[in-house]
C-alpha cells in the first residue's frame, strides 16, 4: 500500500514536470529502484519477493492506465503499459491480479460503478488478448468511491479515471 | 374505543378521557384528504419568507405528572410540542411559535382554548394537546388544532403509543395539522435510509444508517468495514436493499431490519448494484455488469431467476417504478450520453424522455406519479430537477456544485438529495427542497451523509 502511494506521488510529480496539457496522465515511470522503498513489510530486509506487488511495480511501466472523460477505450499509451504488465504476468504465471476500475467524481454514483466496470474490463480484455488467461484476472469497480487524487480539478480527475492492476497472490 | 390498531404499537384512539368527553368526538381520519381547505399555502412561485401561517404550539398539558418507562409526561409534553413545531417549520409553510416562546397551557384549556391570548400573538392557528399515562404502561397523546379567528376546532386526534414511540405521536400530530391546513398528504411520519460518511476523501468510511424524516431515532446499521452504497427501504420498512463491498465484491444485499441478517439479492459472479423496490415490495430492480456491459434486471424479492429488461449495448442502470407498478424510468447512455428512458416492466416500449442539454441521471418517480425527479449534469454542475413522465415541463430546483440522487417524500411534495462540496476536503450532506425550489434546507446528521432514500408514510 505504501509502495503504491509513493508511486502515485511520483506520477504526480512527473506530470507536473511534463506539463498538464496532455489529455492523458503520463503512465511512463522509471522502474522504482527495487528494495529502496520504505515501509516494505517483506520481512526479509529489502529484498523484493518475486511475484509480489512490489516486484510488479518495479518491473512494469505502470500499474495503471488512464482514460478520457466518460471513455473506456485502451489507447496506444495504455497498450504499452498493459504489454509491460502482460510480460510480467507471463514471467509469473501463478500470480493472479485484480483490475480495479475507477471514475472521477463528475458522474453519478451508480453510473460510475458501471463505468468503472467498463474500464476494468477493457484492461482485462487487452491483457487477455496478449495471452494472459482471463481466469487469472478478477475485476472490481470502485466508481468514484476511491479517488487517488483528492482535488476537484482536471489534473486530479485525469488521474482518477483509471484502471489499476493489483497483485492478489499466487 | 379503539378505532384502528396499527403495527408498531401506534394506535389511534378515541379516548373516553374526561377532557375529551366534553365535545362530540370527531377525529379526523389520518389518511383522509382534508375536505375543507384554507387557501393554498404553497404555489410554484411560493415565497418562504412571507405568508407563512403563524401557529402557536405550547407544550402539551398533562393531567397528572407521571413517569412512564423513565419518561415524565410533563417533559414529554414539551418535547412533543418541540418536534411538532420543528416539523411544521421545516415544511416551509408555517411559522410556529414553539413551547420555548409561548406560555404553557392548563389541562382544561386543551378543549377550551383562550383564543384571545393566541390572537394577541398573531397566531392564526393554535395546537393544543395532552400527554398522560395510559395505565397499561403506555402513553396517550391528544392532538388538537384550532382556528383562532373562528374559534373552531380543525383537528382532533389521539394516539395510544408505547413510550419509546413518542416522536411518532408528534409526527402524526404534525402530519394531521399539515394535511388539514395545506390539503396535501402527510409525510412527517416516515423514515429515511442513507449512507453515513466519515474519514478522508480518498478512503471514505460509508455506513448504512436509518433515521426518522427529521433525523430523529438515528441508527447505524453497518459498521463501516465494507463500503455501503445506495440503500432503499422496502415499502413496509422491514427490509433495506443496498450495495455492500463485503468480501471485496460489489453486490446487492437485502438486509432484514428486525433480525439484523442479510442475504444476496441474487447469486452471481458479476457485480450487482443500483437496487430499487417495486411499490408493492414484491420485486426488486437491480443493475448487473457482465463483461463490462451493465443492464437492468428485475427479480422477485423472494429470489428466483432474474429477468433481464434491457439489452442495448452501453450502460443501462438504476431505475424507478411508477407508483402503479406498471412502468420503469431508468438511465442509459445508449445515445452516447446519460439520458432518461421509460419502459414497461417487462422491458418493452423503451422510449427516451430527456432531451434537454446535458446528461440526465438517477430518475425517481414521484409517489404521486405526476413527476420524475432527476440529477442533471452540465456546465460543471449537478442539479436536481423534475419533469413530467413524458419528459415535459423540466424545472430545476437546486443550483450548487454537485447535488445528486433525489428521493421523494411520501407525499410527492418534497425531495431529499445529497450535496457534495468540491476540493480535497469535499464532504457530502443531506438536503431537502420542496417543489417550489425555495424551501431548501440541510438535514442534520451525526456524520456526513449521502444516498438518502425516503420511505412511505407509516401506517
Amino acid at each position: 500500500m505504501t509502495i503504491r502511494k509513493t508511486t502515485a506521488m511520483i506520477a504526480a510529480i512527473t506530470m507536473l514536470a511534463v506539463g498538464a496539457c496532455s489529455k492523458k496522465a503520463p503512465e511512463t515511470l522509471p522502474p522504482a529502484p527495487a528494495g529502496t522503498d520504505a515501509g516494505s513489510d517483506s520481512g526479509i530486509g529489502n529484498a523484493v519477493i518475486p511475484g509480489s506487488q512490489q516486484d510488479f511495480i518495479a518491473n512494469v511501466s505502470s500499474d495503471r492506465i488512464y482514460f478520457d472523460f466518460d471513455q473506456y477505450n485502451v489507447d496506444a499509451e495504455d497498450q504499452a503499459t498493459l504489454r509491460s504488465q502482460a510480460e510480467w504476468l507471463q514471467r509469473n504465471p501463478n500470480v493472479r491480479v485484480t483490475l480495479e476500475g475507477h471514475a472521477d467524481e463528475r458522474g453519478t454514483r451508480d453510473y460510475n460503478l458501471a463505468l468503472g466496470e467498463r474500464r476494468a474490463n477493457a484492461a482485462k480484455n487487452y491483457l487477455a488478448s496478449l495471452g494472459i488467461d482471463p481466469s487469472r484476472i478478477q475485476v472490481i469497480s470502485y466508481g468514484k468511491e476511491r479517488p487517488a487524487e483528492l482535488g476537484s480539478n482536471e489534473a486530479a480527475w485525469a488521474k482518477n479515471r483509471r484502471a489499476v492492476t493489483v497483485v492478489i497472490g499466487q | 374505543m379503539i378505532l384502528r390498531s396499527y403495527s408498531l404499537s401506534l394506535v389511534l384512539v378515541l379516548t373516553s378521557a374526561p377532557v375529551l368527553a366534553q365535545q362530540t368526538p370527531t377525529p379526523t381520519p389520518p389518511t383522509a384528504p382534508a375536505v375543507t381547505q384554507t387557501e393554498p399555502r404553497e404555489t410554484i412561485e411560493g415565497q418562504l419568507s412571507q405568508d407563512r401561517t403563524v401557529i402557536a404550539i405550547p407544550a402539551l398539558a398533562t393531567p397528572a405528572v407521571a413517569t412512564v418507562a423513565g419518561l415524565r409526561t410533563d417533559n414529554l409534553g414539551r418535547q412533543i410540542a418541540d418536534v411538532i413545531a420543528a416539523d411544521l417549520e421545516r415544511s416551509g409553510l408555517y411559522a410556529p411559535l414553539g413551547p420555548g416562546s409561548v406560555r404553557a397551557i392548563t389541562m382544561p384549556e386543551v378543549t377550551a382554548p383562550r383564543f384571545a391570548d393566541w390572537k394577541a400573538r398573531n397566531a392564526e392557528n393554535v395546537v393544543h394537546g395532552f400527554v398522560r399515562a395510559s395505565g397499561t404502561g403506555g402513553l396517550i397523546v391528544g392532538c388538537y388544532l384550532y382556528d383562532t379567528a373562528l374559534g373552531s376546532e380543525l383537528v382532533r386526534q389521539g394516539f395510544e403509543i408505547q413510550p419509546g414511540d413518542w416522536r411518532r405521536a408528534a409526527h402524526k400530530c404534525a402530519d394531521a395539522i399539515y394535511s388539514r391546513l395545506s390539503g396535501e398528504s402527510p409525510f412527517f411520519d416516515s423514515r429515511i435510509a442513507y449512507i453515513a460518511e466519515s474519514g478522508p476523501k480518498g478512503n471514505r468510511t460509508k455506513q448504512l444508517a436509518i433515521m426518522d424524516s427529521d433525523g430523529g431515532n438515528h441508527k447505524f446499521i453497518t459498521n463501516g468495514q465494507a463500503l455501503a452504497l445506495s440503500p432503499r427501504f422496502s415499502p413496509d420498512y422491514k427490509k433495506i436493499v443496498y450495495v455492500s463491498y463485503l468480501a471485496d465484491r460489489v453486490r446487492v444485499f437485502i438486509y432484514d431490519v428486525d433480525s439484523g441478517t442479510q442475504k444476496l439479492v441474487t447469486e452471481s459472479r458479476n457485480a450487482t448494484f443500483a437496487p430499487r423496490w417495486s411499490p408493492d415490495g414484491r420485486q426488486i430492480l437491480f443493475s448487473m455488469a457482465v463483461g463490462g456491459n451493465t443492464d437492468i434486471y428485475r427479480i422477485s424479492a423472494e429470489g428466483g431467476t432474474p429477468v433481464r429488461l434491457t439489452t442495448a449495448p452501453g450502460i443501462d442502470v438504476g431505475g424507478s417504478f411508477s407508483p402503479d407498478g406498471k412502468k420503469i424510468v431508468f438511465e442509459s447512455d445508449r445515445s452516447g450520453s446519460q439520458q432518461l428512458y421509460t419502459m414497461n416492466i417487462d422491458g418493452s416500449n423503451q422510449q427516451r424522455i430527456s432531451f434537454g442539454g446535458g446528461r440526465y441521471a438517477t430518475p425517481e418517480w414521484s409517489p404521486r406519479g405526476d413527476l420524475i425527479a432527476f440529477t442533471r449534469m452540465g456546465g460543471g454542475e449537478f442539479r436536481i430537477g423534475v419533469m413530467t413522465p413524458s419528459g415535459g415541463g423540466v424545472r430545476m430546483l437546486t443550483n450548487s456544485w454537485q447535488d445528486e440522487a433525489p428521493t421523494w417524500a411520501p407525499n410527492g411534495r418534497v425531495i431529499q438529495f445529497f450535496r457534495t462540496t468540491p476540493g480535497r476536503e469535499g464532504k457530502s450532506s443531506i438536503w431537502q427542497v420542496d417543489l417550489t425550489g425555495v424551501n431548501l434546507r440541510r438535514l442534520p446528521t451525526p456524520r456526513d451523509g449521502s444516498d438518502p432514500s425516503w420511505g412511505p408514510i407509516r401506517p
